[in-house]
């Protein structure tokens, strides 16, 4: 009888010990802990959201177009961000000009040409830690070498940028963003399959050959995702252009400038309109309308990061 | 039989086509030279920044880069440093803060808890986060951090403070500890936590006794990274912490006060009137900007070296 008991008091307490029925209260706490801290980044955006369109909603809803078409100016009621998005629109031609060839040529020299040396590692190492040098400095490299070396006469006009201009800023910009054009591009070109490269030098195609008609189609959605990530990047950037000398001040006129022209001259660009008015005394600035360009501001970087996303789900490969 | 030995084989040229052969040697040296160009933009940097810091250096009097009492107003000749590293520091503590619990809480919930569906809907918000410019993060900061949450956790913090611009730069950060130690955690074996489960452990203790420790490396890695990045931030402390320009020596967080970053971009609103300040004595403000960058350059630049060797310390051991 004893003994029986013994054996069904064994047989509960391992049943029960199998099936788990207590309730484990601090893996619950742990795990609501975990799903908190993503809960509060998700927490921040929409604040953040809600005070930008609070703020800067009615701007736009009061004004329209006009705010879009506008000049900068010392009048609330009258500025605009029509500058702006010219500076932005321009910087962005140019780092595409610039950094995306020369980023993309880069990465299929590491991952295509480049043996296993001291230079290709020393190249490599160099371009991890360029990713990681603060934006600011960058700036700073531009207005020695972009502004004052090339644009002759201690920047004031002249030489090959010319100076504090749109040209300077956009190169800036460029060299910039060109790391991380780099990364993504040999990342995305790492990710073709080495069957198909020797499949191509099966049938007698040269290294050249191969990279153009086999590689890099096929890593043509990655290079794109990647490049466009980083242009919404530069257009985002503030630092590097105030130090290169983009405008800072009340207003300045551009008239009926050509577009020629206005890359020689004053310019400014949408961070650089937020910046400005953030810091101005008056509320209508330093709050409405510095909230209205930032929706202008992250409607563009919301676009470009739309169609990056657009273009990989257009192109991409499984293998 | 002999004879066929005896016929000499056909001379076949297996040098291939010459015009391709030089054509592909030129490609070669093109894309060669796209390499090395990476290789010129940092020695542009270093010799831009030493060469200025070395003018700097020999224009000012010493004395003052450590000025008594502390003070950073360079348009005056007083160049105190304690006041931006103290400054630094600061708003780089209040935002790894924010961002270890933010970004290690998300990092572990994406890696080892949430189901692929669950993740695809989660992951995009790290996303956005780091999708937001800084210039906007600092707006934020402003409007909403600094008199939301910063005045109401001490009421005597000022408007505009380094703990306001130190949350911003928190948020800023987050998305990047979340992604690096999401990597490492994921690349830790699933041998190891089924070796867990077979001795009976619960998944919280597979959590946090197997995985996190086995992921450690990576983990400090992302924190690393992520306080180089919060050191090199420049917009958001700007925007945030108050100073217009010169600033006084404080360790108080609700103060206002400034960063060697914020500093630099301060001074720089305006390069044509720094520049234009001349090259002698308190006209040396320009030139101060590059020892500034000089600083920086380096200690970024030792943090991520750092990072990086224990980043790849975790892709050796799995």
């Amino acid at each position: 009888m004893a003994s029986a008991d013994i054996a069904i008091t064994r047989e509960i307490t391992v049943d029960r010990a199998l099936r788990g029925r207590r309730i484990d209260v601090a893996a619950i706490v742990f795990q609501t802990f975990l799903l908190l801290c993503l809960l509060t980044c998700l927490f921040f955006i929409l604040i953040l959201v809600a005070t930008v369109l609070s703020d800067g909603w009615p701007v736009i809803q009061d004004r329209g177009t006009d705010f879009l078409t506008s000049d900068l100016s010392r009048f609330d009621e009258k500025a605009g961000v029509a500058q702006g998005i010219f500076g932005s629109l321009a910087l962005a031609v140019l780092v595409v000009l610039v950094a995306f060839p020369l980023g993309i040529a880069t990465s299929v020299y590491l991952e295509e040409y480049a043996r296993d040396s001291w230079l290709t590692r020393l190249v490599r190492l160099n371009i991890r830690n360029l990713a990681g040098v603060p934006s600011v400095v960058y700036g700073l490299l531009g207005l020695a070498v972009f502004v004052q070396i090339l644009g002759t006469n201690r920047g004031e006009g002249g030489g090959l940028t010319g100076g504090r201009t749109i040209i300077a800023g956009g190169l800036t910009l460029a060299v910039l963003v060109l790391p991380v054009v780099i990364i993504t591009s040999s990342e995305a070109i790492r990710a073709v399959p080495q069957s198909l490269r020797e499949g191509g030098y099966g049938v007698g195609a040269t290294k050249w050959e191969v990279t153009r008609r086999l590689v890099l189609p096929n890593a043509f959605a990655g290079i794109l995702t990647g490049t466009v990530l980083s242009l919404s990047r530069a257009l985002g950037e503030t630092a590097p252009l105030i130090l290169v000398g983009a405008f800072y001040g009340t207003f300045f006129t551009t008239g009926d400038a050509s577009v020629g022209d206005r890359l020689q001259t004053t310019y400014t660009a949408l961070p650089m309109v937020v910046f400005q008015w953030s810091t101005d005394a008056k509320t209508e600035f330093n709050t409405e309308l510095a909230a209205a360009a930032i929706i202008v501001l992250l409607a563009v970087t919301l676009f470009a990061n739309l169609a990056a996303v657009l273009l990989r789900n257009r192109y991409e490969k499984k293998w | 039989m002999a004879d066929v030995t005896a016929a000499p084989p056909p001379m076949i040229d297996l040098s291939g086509n010459r015009r391709r052969i030089v054509k592909e040697r030129a490609i070669r040296i093109f894309f060669l030279t796209a390499g090395v160009s990476s290789l010129v933009i940092s020695v542009a940097i270093v010799a831009t920044l030493v060469g200025k810091s070395v003018e700097f250096l020999t224009h000012i009097d010493l004395a003052d880069l450590w000025t008594q009492p502390h003070r950073w107003a360079p348009r005056v000749g007083k160049y105190d440093l304690a006041t931006l590293f103290v400054g630094s520091l600061l708003v780089t503590a209040v935002a790894m803060l924010v961002a270890t619990p933010l970004g290690l809480g998300a990092a572990i919930y994406l890696a080892e808890y949430a189901r692929p569906r669950v993740r695809r809907i989660l992951k995009p918000i790290l996303e956005m986060l780091a999708g937001i410019p800084s210039i906007v993060l600092g707006f934020f900061a402003v409007q909403w951090l600094g008199p939301e949450i910063v005045q109401r956790v001490s009421s005597e913090a000022d408007a505009f403070s380094l703990a306001a611009a130190g949350l911003g730069v928190g948020l800023l950060v987050t998305p990047l500890v979340a992604s690096v130690s999401e990597d490492a955690m994921r690349a830790v074996p699933d041998s190891l936590r089924e070796a867990s489960y077979g001795l009976g452990a619960r998944k919280i203790t597979t959590v946090t006794r197997i995985v996190f420790p086995a992921a450690i490396s990576g983990i400090v890695a992302a924190l690393i990274l992520a306080a180089s990045r919060a050191i090199g931030e420049t917009m958001i402390v700007a925007l945030a912490a108050g100073s217009i320009g010169d600033a006084n020596y404080t360790t108080d967080v609700f103060g206002v006060g400034t960063t060697i970053t914020a500093a630099m971009a301060q001074l720089a609103v305006g390069t044509d009137k720094v520049a234009a300040g001349g090259g002698q004595g308190a006209g040396q403000a320009y030139n101060s900007l590059f020892f500034l960058g000089l600083l920086l350059f380096f200690v970024t630049l030792l943090l991520n070296l750092v990072g990086e060797l224990f980043v790849r310390r975790v892709r050796e051991k799995y």
